[in-house]
């Protein structure tokens, strides 16, 4: 029995190493840093998920202690990239776009300043 | 902060309650009788200063056909987030880097704002999308792979699936 959870926890570990891994080449490669958060967001999250619960597994007495963490990380993870993101954008660094049509391909350019502001406040 | 009946204060109270009392027992990891004493203890005072505050839920959530709808939202959310991670996976590893960015908006016609939030950290978690804001109820997503500008269709391709399940929980 311990060797079988001994095989899925290994094998969580390293599911969840190589998507960091990932999410590390997707940072290092990405044009700007709208791309470099999809890319760090999505690979960590489920990396860092799947590497505790592998843990987890590893020593079930700690099992009760990982999903805790893991439901931690997966609100907390998707409001900080989304915290950067959004400061990015209200300090003016702009996405990359590769269309001609760049006002139409950033919707939230046209999105008054005092109203991305007024919602700090509120 | 509208005034709240006494229900609705205790309704709230209870939820609190039940939830800290559910992290409480996973950190202790046991079923001692004085451990449970305690945390009861605590998560009740703790429950009792936060009534004002966490005001997502009270006791409707309970509702079994809600319950069954959070089950189906967990699965296809976390089918939604391995989806995504192969896709970003797809992305990096290969050499052309095929990205095509950009921003769209939609709107949703969720109301709390618990059900939004739920919304926006589940768009951040699928596949090529990232929540940048949310402005009363219009959802702003930067879009690895734009497919589309105009807002219903865009909100057919990223949100539909969850928003008809969250619909029916909040």
């Amino acid at each position: 029995m311990s060797t079988i959870l001994q095989i899925i926890g290994g094998f969580l570990i390293l599911v969840g190493s190589i998507f960091l891994f990932l999410g590390a080449l997707g940072i290092y490669r990405m044009p700007d840093v709208y791309n470099r958060l999809q890319a760090g967001t999505k690979a960590t999250t489920l990396g860092a998920m799947s590497l505790i619960l592998g843990v987890g597994f590893l020593s079930p007495s700690w099992m009760m202690k990982a999903l805790i963490l893991i439901i931690f990380i997966a609100f907390s993870n998707p409001l900080s990239s989304h915290a950067l993101a959004r400061a990015m954008h209200i300090r003016g660094r702009f996405p990359k776009i590769y269309s001609n049509n760049a006002e139409e391909y950033d919707a939230y350019r046209k999105v008054e300043m005092s109203e991305k502001k007024e919602e700090v406040k509120s | 902060m509208q005034e709240l009946s006494f229900a609705n204060k205790l309704s709230r109270f209870i939820t609190s309650w039940f939830f800290l009392m559910l992290v409480w027992i996973a950190f202790t990891s046991t079923y001692a009788t004085q451990e449970l004493l305690t945390g009861a203890f605590v998560s009740g005072i703790i429950a009792m200063f936060s009534v004002p505050f966490f005001t997502c839920c009270d006791l409707s959530l309970f509702h079994p056909v809600k319950i069954a709808y959070m089950i189906w939202f967990l699965i296809v959310f976390i089918k939604a987030l391995i989806l995504s991670n192969f896709d970003v996976a797809k992305r990096v590893i290969s050499p052309a880097l095929p990205i095509n960015p950009g921003i769209v908006e939609f709107k949703t016609q969720l109301k709390t704002n618990f059900g939004k939030m739920v919304l926006a950290n589940s768009i951040t978690l699928t596949p090529g999308t990232l929540t940048i804001d949310v402005i009363d109820d219009v959802f702003y997503i930067h879009w690895i792979d734009v497919q589309t500008t105009h807002p219903e269709e865009a909100f057919t391709h990223i949100a539909e699936s969850f928003e008809k399940i969250l619909l029916k929980i909040f």
